[in-house]
């Protein structure tokens, strides 16, 4: 299913000016301020033979507004109607309804039945383009080709990478709380594509992605043996990672996707192990008679943050990759746990409990900097967004009900829930498709 | 990125359940527990006791399976070593049981957490259980964490009740 797709693209358009040099543009979002004003970007229908423009405007829109950082303009206010996109817009006719970006395409069928999509970014205030592209693709690909051009859009006028053109695996529930069924699921990070990955009435949990994307690790009570497995999307093959003797869990990859990390349970403790996914070594790296759990590699791949309850409560540790000097990072009230470091290595989101409140943060990774993004009666197990800008997360409201899933920036604003058809908890980002 | 592949039919088939274990039923005329009408965790006091003595229903309902714990503690409270210090006097009684101890937390933790604060909830009940005389070889561990409760509400009455380690006759674990 994670097929993977051709997509070319192509800087420049034929017969149009060349995108305008960045010191010309008007138009920017700076990211870092916090609670920006949206952009009011307008968004026309691609031109095409079907309905296919308007579907594919619809997800670059979609995408665009959830980001927080773009306010597309309701189409009804439109003067101009794009009927040649090879042609420079009336760009009075966009600043008269103060529409500062503007997104103008086609949409066509190739001979040889390809999808063909181009679109251009103009900077109606500059009277200029700001940039175009051209994709070629299968046609069942129209979602991803709408994502990819969302990314193109936000990165020309941000200066940061997109993140709409990616996944998120996670684990869908239903049924009643004390009797949930649980099935690992993956979607587009706006929602749509939603799929079920396995089928058992088996309780799995925390999958998380390989920086390959063609594979995740979970952990699985198949067969009445709690322990942490390998899902080959493609082929849906499964495999137990290691053998240890007891329950393995927490699993994530390293940046590498070499290895796989995890807790292995033993008695009253758990300790952090990595195992060598080509040689099947395992190397153990704590050894408390503590929880040391939750591991998660910096994206450099030379430390780890995990939680460990040695000192009493759960808080964050970090520590070098082959378990050297192992330090506390966290020392606010409450207690910390799920760390996840960056991708931009800058930063990690944690969930913090504290009088009575579950909430998700980030601090820096020598500890300073905490920052909380959002608290209530239950948010846990944050994921980044592969650009380092937005969170996901599961809240779990009080009494029978089931989680769902929520996405914050990292100002602590723009917080928007992830359609789901039932329950869902345990998001993990992708990285960026390719 | 080459990598030893394990087939993953093959490689369930090595993960089929442990032996299944058969609990003897023991069609022996005892008398049931004496005092059973102050036993905590009993349904004895329902009107339900006339469950065969040695039977599993023996066991859930004159002894009680199950034993509960403090918030983010592991200790075994003083009345939870009652009901253990019986499923002990039992499982003596009736040795060709063997017992899988499941360990559970309530949900105000975070799930990693949890899978282990549950898995040491059960060790310290298996650890009682063996100082009392159980042999570990008849013992196994498994944790649910949070993802099994018994009792569905928003309140501390009800995360007390899911805060619990139960004796299960036969079952999993590892």
């Amino acid at each position: 299913m994670l097929r993977r797709t051709f997509l070319h693209s192509a800087a420049g358009l034929t017969g149009l000016a060349a995108t305008v040099s960045p010191a010309m543009a008007l138009v920017e979002i700076n990211i870092n301020k916090g609670n920006v004003e949206p952009l009011p970007i307008a968004v026309t229908d691609f031109v095409a033979g079907g309905d296919l423009g308007q579907r594919i405007t619809d997800v670059i829109a979609a995408d665009l507004k959830r980001s927080g950082l773009f306010a597309p303009v309701n189409k009804q206010a439109f003067i101009e109607k794009i009927s040649n996109p090879d042609q420079p817009p009336r760009f009075e006719d966009w600043k008269v309804i103060n529409a500062q970006a503007l997104v103008t395409g086609r949409v066509s069928q190739e001979g040889d039945g390809r999808l063909r999509a181009e679109f251009r970014l103009w900077d109606t205030f500059a009277g200029q383009q700001m940039t175009g592209q051209q994709f070629y693709t299968q046609p069942e690909n129209w979602r991803r080709v709408a994502h990819i051009i969302a990314d193109a859009i936000y990165e020309r006028i941000t200066g940061e990478k997109g993140y709409f053109d990616t996944r998120v695996v996670y684990v869908a529930e239903s049924g009643p709380k004390n009797a949930r069924k649980r099935q690992l699921a993956i979607m587009d990070q706006d929602g749509a594509n939603a799929r079920a990955l396995t089928n058992s009435n088996e309780i799995v949990l925390t999958p998380r992605f390989s920086p390959s994307r063609q594979e995740i690790t979970y952990m699985s009570f198949e067969g009445q043996q709690p322990r942490v497995y390998l899902l080959q999307l493609e082929t849906g093959q499964r495999e137990v990672v290691g053998n240890f003797p007891g329950m393995t869990f927490a699993p994530r990859f390293s940046p590498d996707g070499q290895r796989v990390i995890m807790s292995l349970q033993q008695d009253g403790n758990a300790n952090i192990y990595t195992m060598d996914l080509r040689s099947r070594t395992t190397t153990r790296l704590t050894s408390t008679a503590a929880i040391d759990t939750g591991p998660s590699y910096s994206p450099d791949g030379a430390r780890i943050v995990f939680e460990s309850d040695r000192g009493g409560r759960q808080q964050l540790y970090v520590m070098g990759a082959d378990g050297s000097g192992q330090n506390r990072i966290s020392f606010g009230d409450g207690s910390y746990s799920t760390p996840v470091w960056s991708p931009r290595g800058d930063l990690i989101a944690f969930t913090k409990q504290s009088g009575g409140k579950f909430s998700i943060g980030v601090m820096k990774p020598d500890g300073s900097g905490e920052r909380i993004l959002t608290t209530g009666f239950h948010n846990e197990g944050p994921t980044w967004a592969p650009n380092g800008r937005v969170l996901m997360f599961f809240r779990q409201p009080a009494g029978a009900g089931g989680p769902q899933l929520f996405s914050i920036d990292l100002t602590g604003y723009n917080e928007q829930q992830i359609p789901t058809a039932g329950y869902a908890s345990d998001p993990a980002w992708s990285p960026l498709l390719e | 990125m080459s990598r030893t592949e394990v087939p993953a039919a093959g490689r369930m088939q090595t993960l089929a359940r442990n032996p299944a274990i058969i609990a003897l039923f023991m069609g022996l005329a005892l008398a049931g527990c004496a005092n059973k009408k102050n036993m905590p965790n009993s349904a004895g006091e329902l009107g339900l006791n006339n469950a065969t003595p040695g039977s599993p229903q023996d066991f859930t309902v004159n002894v009680g399976d199950r034993i509960f714990f403090d918030t983010d503690s592991t200790s075994i409270r003083a009345d939870a070593a009652a009901t253990l210090d019986k499923q002990a006097q039992w499982l003596q009684k009736y040795p060709n049981y063997a017992i899988t101890i499941e360990g559970h937390a309530d949900e105000r933790g975070t799930r990693e957490y949890n899978l282990a604060l549950g898995a040491r909830r059960a060790a310290s009940t298996k650890q009682y259980l063996s100082s009392r005389g159980i042999p570990a070889s008849r013992m196994k561990t498994i944790s649910y964490g949070k993802e099994k409760p018994v009792a569905v509400c928003d309140d501390i009455s009800c995360w007390s009740q899911n805060r619990r380690a139960v004796t299960v006759l036969g079952g999993a674990g590892m």
